[in-house]
């Protein structure tokens, strides 16, 4: 277990990436606590949901690292084994910090930026509450507060980073559900980790990571068990600016038949009367 | 249902009985009451049905700046061309002058929405094309530049003959006009097209060209309900664009994508709905009736152009609406097809579930 004085080893310039193992949460929700303790967020009341145990609901401006309460079919070996409880585990949900990264791509003022740990970090100071982002993720991640008005969401602790410590969830969390590191370590990790967990008969499990997407792959891997469905975990998520040419191909045709429209309009009949 | 699964719950009965008769109250594990919002979260319900998209978050002044938007950049190009190549100077120097004041108005609504309107210029630190809310500001901030510089030099004519600073302002001003005013009167619908909206993104191959019309249609209604009802040239820009919207109309009633459910079903299906028949066959019979009648002319016009502006604005706001009904859609994220009609008990349950608190 790493002391206050443990230094991660990770120089600015290393990619670096969180690898949240479902299968090892225990829903305490430390992460979300230390998450709020460390980065000053506001509280977001004391609200029931009234549909699960999972009174955060989501990610949000205040919320940025959410434990999904998931509650299945009765499944042996999750949750128990009993024939009649319903299956029972967690996943610490967090923002992806995407390789291609549509909130990044959508942001006009240059407040969301590429850290120099590959992570997708919002500099308050410069976000002037356009909310553009927000339609933009396709996780459903960003959120402004209509308080303060400006969009928030998980800094992946870069001010620890840069001081050579893990984020604080990770730090915080008692299982090592979410392991930190260098993304191409925990990507053989995560490898290694779904073998052992196969050979244990878990051969629900999955690693989510959609590679195969323009979204490139996430700088938050998580090892889920099951379908990415039950996790609320999109299974093709896209960066939507690879509609852009289509868009501007559309806009730009229409645009020269209105031009089209108004030269042939007044040439022809531009006389008055 | 096996005799094994009946035997089972009949023996339940007995269980709960003796347990409510012992301690007053049924506490087991795994009472399953039919029809009991008991959630799961599973591959076909996804997790407890909460939608993964986050809402649009912009005010009701949005859907007011597409509109006013639109309609100032396609007057932009009206007000340009108009005297250069027909010989209606008075609309021309009207469009110019309306397309300043709708991008004076255009910039205000937009400042007017950001969560930190004094933060505006931030927009304007970097430039950045893969953005469209970046191009969007910097195409506003232009066009509104070279609007004013075309109506400085109307105001200039007035006062002195033949200044060359009027002819400097005049030349820069219509040929900026002209090239923004393109981009500004549709950009709107490529703003909101290239999203993670599902209903946006389904058409977002559509939206710039309908927003665009749309606009070019509010263009000539308010140059019409100003006065310019006599003009050939401004009803046959109008019948174009009502014909055009009158075709997407059709195109959109005609994909059965269910993403587009929100643009046929409920208020914001109602709203873009009117605004389909407001903007494309109404007008269109309004206009081709005002050809065959001198007489009513005049009010068949106005007629024809409250109707364009009205659809427009309906459009605009159906659309925004529309996202907002669109990103709760649940299932369209996580490709999971709707439910047919053997609807199963799980799923009904989970369905009469409470959204979730904010």
């Amino acid at each position: 277990m790493s002391g206050a004085t443990d230094h991660t080893g990770i120089q600015p310039g290393e990619v670096t990436s969180f690898l949240t193992d479902s299968t090892l949460c225990i829903g305490c929700k430390a992460c979300e606590v230390a998450c709020k303790e460390w980065n000053g967020i506001s509280a977001d009341g004391y609200d029931f949901t009234g549909w699960s145990y999972d009174n955060t609901a989501a990610l949000g401006h205040s919320t940025w690292r959410h434990v999904k309460f998931v509650e299945g079919e009765i499944t042996p070996g999750i949750g128990g084994n009993s024939a009649q409880q319903l299956s029972w585990e967690f996943s610490s949900d967090v923002c992806k910090h995407c390789e291609v990264a549509g909130c990044l791509e959508a942001c006009p003022t240059g407040s969301l930026v590429r850290t120099e740990f590959g992570s997708v970090f919002l500099q308050p100071d410069i976000c002037n509450g356009c909310s553009y982002c927000v339609i933009s993720c396709p996780f459903g991640v960003v959120q402004k507060n209509e308080d303060d008005g400006r969009a928030f969401k998980c800094t992946f602790c870069t001010d620890r980073q840069k001081a050579g410590m893990m984020p604080a969830c990770a730090k915080a969390c008692p299982t090592e559900s979410i392991k930190f590191g260098r993304l191409d370590e925990l990507k053989v990790e995560a490898q290694v980790r779904l073998a052992t967990l196969q050979s244990r008969g878990m051969t629900d499990a999955q690693i989510y990571d959609p590679t195969h997407t323009s979204v490139k792959g996430i700088h938050s891997m998580f090892i889920i068990r099951g379908e990415p469905e039950t996790y609320n975990l999109p299974p093709r998520p896209e960066v939507p600016t690879i509609y852009l040419k289509d868009a501007w191909k559309s806009a730009a045709f229409e645009a020269v038949a209105m031009v089209g429209a108004v030269v042939a309009s007044f040439f022809f009949l531009g006389r008055k009367g | 249902m096996s005799e094994a699964q009946s035997s089972f719950r009949e023996s339940r009965l007995d269980e709960i009985r003796r347990e409510a008769s012992q301690f007053g109250t049924v506490q087991q594990a795994g009472i399953r009451a039919a029809g009991s919002p008991l959630p799961k979260a599973s591959p076909q319900t996804g997790y407890y049905q909460q939608h993964l998209l986050k809402e649009p978050q912009w005010t009701p002044l949005v859907p007011l700046y597409f509109f006013v938007g639109g309609a100032s950049g396609s007057l932009g190009v009206i007000g340009s061309l108009a005297d250069l190549i027909g010989e209606n100077d008075d609309l021309a120097r009207k469009a110019r002058h309306m397309a300043t004041a709708g991008s004076t108005i255009s910039s205000v609504l937009l400042i007017a929405d950001l969560g930190r309107p004094s933060r505006f210029l931030n927009m304007l630190r970097i430039f950045k094309p893969q953005s469209v809310m970046s191009v969007g500001s910097w195409v506003l901030s232009g066009f509104s530049a070279f609007a004013a510089a075309s109506t400085l030099a109307d105001i200039l004519d007035t006062q002195i003959d033949g200044s060359p600073i009027a002819t400097f302002l005049r030349t820069i001003g219509r040929t900026g006009c002209t090239v923004l005013g393109m981009p500004f009167h549709n950009y709107t619908g490529v703003l909101i097209g290239a999203t993670a909206i599902p209903v946006w993104n389904n058409r977002v191959r559509s939206l710039p060209r309908e927003f665009g019309m749309s606009g070019l249609q509010s263009a000539v209604s308010l140059l019409e309900l100003s006065g310019e009802t006599d003009s050939n040239a401004l009803n046959a820009i109008g019948l174009v664009a009502a014909a055009f919207e009158t075709w997407e109309g059709i195109e959109l009633l005609r994909t059965r994508d269910r993403e587009l459910a929100p643009t046929k079903q409920g208020l914001t299906g109602a709203l873009i709905q009117t605004a389909g028949v407001l903007s494309g066959p109404l007008p269109i019979a309004l206009r081709l009736a005002s050809l065959f009648t001198s007489r009513r002319r005049r009010r068949l016009r106005q007629a024809a152009a409250l109707s364009g502006i009205i659809g427009s604005l309906c459009l605009r706001y159906g659309w925004v609406a529309a996202g907002t009904v669109s990103a709760r859609d649940w299932r369209i994220p996580l490709n999971i097809p709707e439910p047919d009609a053997s609807t199963s008990f799980d799923r009904r349950a989970a369905d009469s579930l409470t959204r979730r608190t904010p």
